[in-house]
């Protein structure tokens, strides 16, 4: 126990990835089983104690401590959990915590009744930073700042088995996983899981490089479809059960029970997770509301439909497709969807065309007219190859949009860049005032980054904290996907990942775009 | 409320003196030298020889008046109030003000510790009526642990990693000094290195006897020097460009708020260390207790808890709000590490 405490805090505090990465691959390498899988476990959000709940612990507390120095306490912190480990009063001599398996025992067998004498007594055995530690684990409200990924990256780094491998049983194995970590040390062959519950590592596309590419490709080799702007997902159904899987391998069906329950037939496709009625997507902040919740509000299942709009086939009912070629699987798909009519999943439409320059028309009328991202170009021959395997498909996407928007504030970034201002907002004339409609923290490079906080330091008019306000006399071009309307910001417009695309050293404030520009970029829906 | 010699701006009513004013006055009383506490500009300042010392360091021979020296223990008698001072244990010099006038015993505590500190003499409690007591942690979720074992989680990094290098954010006065004796005596010898701003002031304690080992300025030593090394630097320095000059750092902060986890990650600290000059709640708490004092003022920090645990413990308290104390700049200034 002492030893994970010590990881939940280096993996709090340490800002760098890969430090974090090393620190549990080490705690997986040197951690016996059942710990470290139970470790595993708390670190992905797949352990949870049924009765282990923030208001338990908030009674046992105030049972001990004053109510009013409690809630002072809790206003001061801010945090439930961390108060709670804060002001715990006790401080017993009677030995180390225990283990790890023999704590997640504890906590899970422990009656009702008996839990509040139980975690008071572990409580007042641990130090600090293990009681802070034992809290987390125990709410199972970690919020350390780490991805399930990672930890499952780390398991690929300890045992030289491919992340993707790892992803693929991921959801057919369940704590303490003793044949995942047997399987991963080579002790036993990979585990055996429940079809449905098996993950297929995605195909992904490579972005197209027009000069290069183009002259090397032939257009009848290539079948095209827009580029759809949802999330990329892999449904699986098999006897009447469904997952849905997010393209790192989290299984998301919960929250979209409007999709996965009414899906007829079984197989393993792949496709885009979008949100709107009749099968028209909406804007990407529609889609945005539906993930934040784990489970949809019942106005979200009425106002905010999901469908998926499927584009691949990897099992066709029980048989693998992936080794087919492109053209192959995609008859297969359109007989699946001849013979499963779905209400919640529909065919991704193919584009014709004739040459390359023929798509580039479709790309730019569909992104002007229709506010497409791009297209994707696939290869007809190619097989379904996890990762991203080179000239099999591309995204070819829009060209990006630009705006000449004036420097406003510069926030300090962190981790290495933290002696630099590189969070950088910006924003465009209205009515003789510059109002912000975006912020950008990439696109510059190093030498770039420098003569940015070089200008932030010295223009300088205002400091808030950690943020400075500057003279509005730098232009930046910014480059964007898409521009949307948004009541959340004072401009009414919010961008699509924005980018610094080059510093206007050149080019004087007052020439900078005025808000009755952005319209055109508004035009799409 | 009933009445004392002493205002609730911490005047001395009986003969127009100030404990720590704000503002220039003819005649202050002055606890300790931070500068929430020590200012320059007063007419004449009665301190501690260390803190007297500490003053002209930090604000020149001539930032007062006129400077009166007492020792600790020694009464004086100044009309009809009689002066002692008594150790606090929060810096070099730092102070409790016993006053006592007709009968009527009133402690002004400053800032204080009750745990060990070489660079500090120990703080002594002083039984009286009135107890004015700080609150810069006046809550019971502060629970400093033990400073050595802090020092000991420090010296561990740095022998996890010799490649990168350990950068302390503290405060100049104090703090600094205080972090360098702990590596001393948990037989860290190696030399540890400073930010200009260090420099001064562990000189001065080096000159008051206060032995800190080799220290070298940061900015004249090289990556490889720096790299596995440790550094001092005042916590705005680290936000600064003068930090890019550190091989890979860890950014360490010695103080009392690095218990809360969730605020040292969202300051970007790596390596938070729990060591604080000033008293936690236990302390506090058993201050109060131990002094026997019937009234409490509370002052510089969370008075609201502190007096709440008086009034529940039969002890009348009330909350004194020295506003001009909050200017000192963030969280409460250099004091409220």
């Amino acid at each position: 126990m002492k030893a994970f405490a010590q990881l939940m805090e280096l993996l709090a505090l340490t800002p760098s990835r890969n430090r974090k990465l090393d620190a549990l691959t080490r705690y997986f390498a040197e951690t016996p089983d059942p710990d470290r899988g139970l470790a595993l476990a708390i670190l992905t959000g797949a352990l949870s104690f049924r009765n282990v709940k923030p208001a338990l612990l908030r009674d046992l507390v105030e049972r001990e401590v004053d109510p009013v120095l409690f809630r002072l306490s809790y206003d001061f912190v801010g945090d439930l959990g961390e108060t709670i480990a804060l002001i715990w009063p006790h401080k017993s001599d009677s030995g180390d915590l225990p283990s790890l398996g023999a704590l997640v025992e504890r906590l899970s067998l422990t009656s009702k009744a008996d839990l509040p004498g139980v975690i008071g007594a572990l409580l007042s055995r641990a130090s600090i930073t293990e009681r802070w530690a034992l809290v987390k684990i125990a709410t199972g409200a970690l919020r350390i700042g780490l991805s399930a990924r990672l930890a499952k990256t780390a398991l690929a780094q300890m045992s030289g088995v491919e992340l993707s491998a790892i992803e693929e049983v991921w959801h057919g194995v369940s704590p303490p996983y003793l044949p995942l970590f047997d399987w991963l040390s080579g002790r036993a062959g990979r585990p055996e899981i429940d079809p449905t519950a098996r993950f297929h590592p995605l195909m992904l596309a490579q972005p197209i490089d027009e000069a290069k590419d183009f002259p090397k490709l032939d257009p009848a080799d290539f079948a095209a479809e827009w580029k759809w702007d949802g999330i990329r997902v892999q449904i699986i159904a098999s006897g009447g059960r469904v997952s849905l899987f997010s393209r790192t391998g989290d299984d998301i069906a919960a929250a979209f029970p409007d999709v996965t329950e009414t899906i007829v037939g079984d197989g393993v496709l792949d496709g885009e997770l979008l949100v709107g009625a009749e099968f028209t997507p909406g804007a990407f902040n529609d889609l945005q509301q539906r993930l934040n919740r784990k489970t949809p509000l019942n106005r979200h299942l009425l106002e905010l439909p999901a469908f998926v709009r499927v584009y691949d086939v990897l099992f066709d009912g029980a048989e693998d497709v992936r080794a087919l070629p492109w053209s192959a699987r995609r008859a297969r798909l359109e007989r699946w969807f001849t013979r499963h009519p779905q209400r919640r999943l529909d065919l991704s439409p193919t584009l014709d065309f004739m040459s390359f320059e023929d798509l580039d028309a479709i790309r730019r009328r569909g992104a002007d007219e229709q506010g497409h991202e791009g297209v994707m170009l696939k290869r007809r021959d190619a097989p379904y190859v996890p990762g991203r395997p080179a000239g099999l498909w591309y995204k070819w996407k829009r060209d990006p949009a630009m705006v000449d928007a004036v420097l406003m504030y510069a926030q300090r970034g962190h981790g290495k860049r933290s002696s630099y201002y590189s969070d950088f907002t910006f924003g465009v004339w209205r009515e003789g005032e510059i109002v912000p409609i975006g912020k950008a923290y990439f696109g510059f490079t190093d030498a770039e980054l420098k003569a940015l906080d070089r200008f932030v330091r010295n223009h300088t008019i205002k400091s808030f904290g950690p943020v400075r306000e500057v003279d509005k006399t730098l232009v930046l071009e910014v480059a964007f996907d898409s521009a949307q309307r948004s009541g959340r910001h004072k401009s009414g417009i919010a961008l699509r990942f924005p980018r610094i695309n080059r510093i206007r050293w050149d080019k004087p404030a007052a020439e900078a775009a005025r808000i009755e520009d952005m319209d055109v970029f508004l035009a799409a829906p | 409320m009933s009445e004392s010699f002493l205002g609730r701006d911490l005047a001395v009513l009986p003969i127009d003196a100030y404990i720590d004013p704000p503002v220039p006055r003819a005649r202050a009383i002055i606890t300790h030298g931070h500068s929430d506490h020590a200012r320059a500009g007063h007419g004449a300042v009665l301190a501690t020889p260390d803190t007297i010392a500490i003053m002209k360091t930090r604000y020149g021979e001539a930032c007062a008046g006129q400077f009166q020296a007492l020792d600790f223990g020694v009464p004086l008698q100044v009309g009809a109030v009689t002066i002692t001072f008594f150790p606090a244990g929060h810096i070099l010099g730092s102070a409790q003000v016993l006053l006592e006038y007709r009968g009527e015993r009133v402690v002004v505590t400053g800032d204080y510790k009750r745990l060990p500190d070489a660079t500090a003499a120990a703080f002594e409690i002083v039984p009286c009526d009135l107890l004015v007591t700080e609150a810069t942690f006046g809550l019971p979720v502060f629970q400093h642990p033990d400073p050595l074992d802090e020092i000991g989680r420090l010296i561990r990094s740095v022998a996890a990693d010799s490649t990168r290098c350990h950068v302390i954010g503290s405060y100049a006065l104090g703090k600094a000094q205080r972090i360098i004796s702990l590596l001393r005596r948990a037989g860290y010898d190696a030399p540890i290195y400073l930010h200009g701003a260090m420099v001064r002031l562990c000189a001065l304690y080096e000159e008051r006897g206060i032995g800190l080992g080799d220290l070298r300025l940061a900015a004249e030593a090289g990556p490889e020097a720096l790299q596995g090394g440790i550094v001092i630097a005042p916590p705005s320095a680290l936000k600064d460009r003068w930090s890019r000059r550190l091989p890979d750092p860890v950014l360490a902060v010695a103080s009392g708020w690095m218990s809360v986890k969730q605020r040292a990650r969202q300051a970007g600290v790596e390596l938070p260390l729990v060591i604080s000059d000033h008293a936690d709640w236990g302390e506090l708490t058993a201050t109060i207790a131990d002094t026997g004092a019937s009234r409490v003022w509370v002052t510089h920090g969370r008075e609201d808890a502190l007096v709440h645990y008086c009034r529940t413990q039969g002890i009348e308290a009330e909350p004194l709000a020295l506003l001009a104390y909050d200017e000192a700049g963030d969280e409460g200034g250099e004091a409220a590490a």
